[in-house]
Order: C-alpha cells, then sequence, then structure tokens
C-alpha cells in the first residue's frame, strides 16, 4: 500500500484544485471524495461539469466508470460477513487498487487484507482532497500548472492498464473514435457516455 | 441546490450501491460469462473517450494545444512503468513547460 499512498494524495489534490475551479464548494468535492471513493470517475463528473457538460451527463459518466464495481464485487462477495449494513459499510472500500493488493478474483482473497488497504487508501484519498481543495481556493488558474494535461495522461495511463486483449483494444479505439467524432457535434459529456457504445464490438461471437 | 452538490449526492448514492451488488446482493452466484466479458470492455471504452476529451476537446472544438504534451509525456512515463503519481507530475510539467514558453 506505501508505494500508492503518494499516488493517492497527488490524485486527491490535483481532484481538489480541479473541482474549487469548476465551481465545487471544497465541502461538496471533500464529501465527494469521501462517499464516492473512486478517483476516475470523479476526476470525470468534475470535469463534465466544469466543461458546462449539465448533471446528466457529468452522472452518467461517473456512473458508466464505476459499474466495474458490480462485477468486482460479486468476485469477493463469498468473503463478507455480518449484516447488511456491516457488508454495505465495508463493500464501501472496495476499489480497484485494495481489491487487486488483497488477492481479489483469486482464492486468495483476504477481506481483512482488503479492509486495511482500503482503509488507508480512503483517508490519504479525502486528504489528499481537502489539501487540494484548500490549495484551489488560492489558485485561479490550475491550467498555469497543467493539471489539465495531467489528467489526459493519468487516463491514458488507466486506459494502458486495462488493454489485457484484443476486444479490450478494439473497444478503446471505437470509443475514442466515436469521442472524437461527436465532440463538436454534442455538448461536453456526451461523446464520453456515447463511447459506450463501442462494447457492442464484443458482441461479435468468435 | 447547486449542480455540484446534485452530482455530488447522485454519484455517491450510486457508486455506493454499485459496490455493494456482489458483497450484499449477491450469495453464491456469478455473472454468465457473456455479460462479465462486456462490462469489461466499458472501462476501455470510457477511458478511451476521456483520453480524446481531456487532451483535445476545448468546448465544442478539437483542438492541438499544450496538453498533448502532456500527453505524450504521461504516456512515455506510463510505458515505462513509472508510478501513478508520476505520471501525473511528469504531465502536469510537460503541460505546464509547453504552455509557458508558447
Amino acid at each position: 500500500m506505501a508505494p500508492l499512498v503518494p499516488a493517492v494524495l497527488a490524485l486527491g489534490a490535483s481532484l481538489g484544485v480541479l473541482a474549487r475551479a469548476s465551481h465545487f464548494s471544497s465541502a461538496a468535492v471533500i464529501v465527494m471524495s469521501a462517499t464516492t471513493f473512486a478517483g476516475s470517475s470523479q476526476v470525470a463528473a468534475v470535469s463534465v461539469l466544469g466543461a458546462g457538460g449539465g448533471i446528466v451527463a457529468a452522472v452518467v459518466a461517473a456512473l458508466l466508470l464505476n459499474v466495474r464495481y458490480a462485477p468486482i464485487g460479486i468476485t469477493v462477495a463469498q468473503s463478507f460477513r455480518g449484516s447488511i449494513g456491516r457488508r454495505f459499510a465495508e463493500a464501501q472500500l472496495v476499489v480497484d487498487e485494495s481489491w487487486a493488493l488483497s488477492g481479489g478474483g483469486t482464492p486468495r482473497f483476504d477481506r481483512r487484507v482488503m479492509l486495511g488497504i482500503g482503509g488507508g487508501l480512503w483517508i490519504a484519498w479525502v486528504g489528499g482532497t481537502a489539501i487540494g481543495a484548500l490549495l484551489g481556493g488560492v489558485v485561479s488558474d490550475p491550467s498555469a500548472f497543467g493539471l489539465d494535461g495531467a489528467f489526459a495522461a493519468l487516463f491514458l495511463a488507466l486506459l494502458v492498464s486495462q488493454l489485457t486483449n484484443r476486444r479490450a483494444i478494439a473497444a478503446a479505439a471505437l470509443g475514442a473514435a466515436i469521442a472524437a467524432a461527436l465532440t463538436p457535434l454534442t455538448p461536453p459529456g456526451v461523446p464520453i457516455i456515447a463511447a459506450t457504445v463501442a462494447v457492442l464490438v464484443g458482441w461479435r461471437r468468435t | 441546490m447547486s449542480a455540484a452538490w446534485i452530482t455530488v449526492l447522485v454519484v455517491g448514492a450510486g457508486t455506493a450501491v454499485l459496490k455493494a451488488v456482489g458483497p450484499v446482493g449477491v450469495a453464491n452466484k456469478e455473472l454468465p460469462p457473456r455479460v462479465t466479458e462486456l462490462l469489461s470492455m466499458v472501462g476501455p471504452a470510457i477511458l478511451a473517450a476521456l483520453v480524446v476529451t481531456e487532451a483535445f476537446a476545448h468546448g465544442r472544438h478539437l483542438v492541438v494545444d499544450a496538453r498533448i504534451a502532456g500527453v505524450a509525456a504521461g504516456a512515455v512515463a506510463a510505458l515505462v512503468r513509472a508510478p501513478l503519481w508520476a505520471v501525473i507530475v511528469v504531465g502536469a510539467l510537460a503541460t505546464a513547460l509547453v504552455r509557458l514558453i508558447s
């Protein structure tokens, strides 16, 4: 977990700065990090809203990025015990990193390890966001620090880590083409949502 | 209520439910492989779209500006398997530098 903390702090701080520039109050973005706790979806929601894309586009884009948590949660469902409330609360600490590092998707999955890593990352994420939100109140133009280019680079790095097979590559290529084609034609946010049509390349049975 | 707060609340509630689907809702089931396969492509499709819009969209226009330097630098960092925080820092520095000198 230790190597992840600087990454999570840096991304949280970047999100905080971006959110303040996108007309989020500090409280709103800190509450978002504490409750949503899913970085790329939060950046997407804040970016879409900041670009003038509207609430619906921001929400749909963010939730589509988090749809993966349904199958991810199902892979570890058997390890959770106790009341519904407790399982619901513990499930909130399942994020990509805590899931992967605790053996998610394998028989070695350890719920306690996942909770420890997820809890630590949650503290770093909310703390980083708070630092960024405070900085963002002082910084008037985050683009002077290249934050917009940094987020594009971040999404690219996350994308590369998911290109594990030919179908994923085909979906990514088609998704990028759809987004580029629709950007001049639709309000911000819509091209991102429309890009999910690209999963239909997977319908073709091979 | 502001657009920001509505977004915070709806995304928060929706994500909490998505995370809880497995641990709360599923006892001993698995999704059909076909569904899992399609869901696994949602991430790449959306992330690729986000790369395009974050790097090139300016309102409803596609433009090439300093952000491309950040993407390129970040791509190099990602290819040499640099940690995520380094990708962010390198991407920000390259973008800011090109913006400064152009």
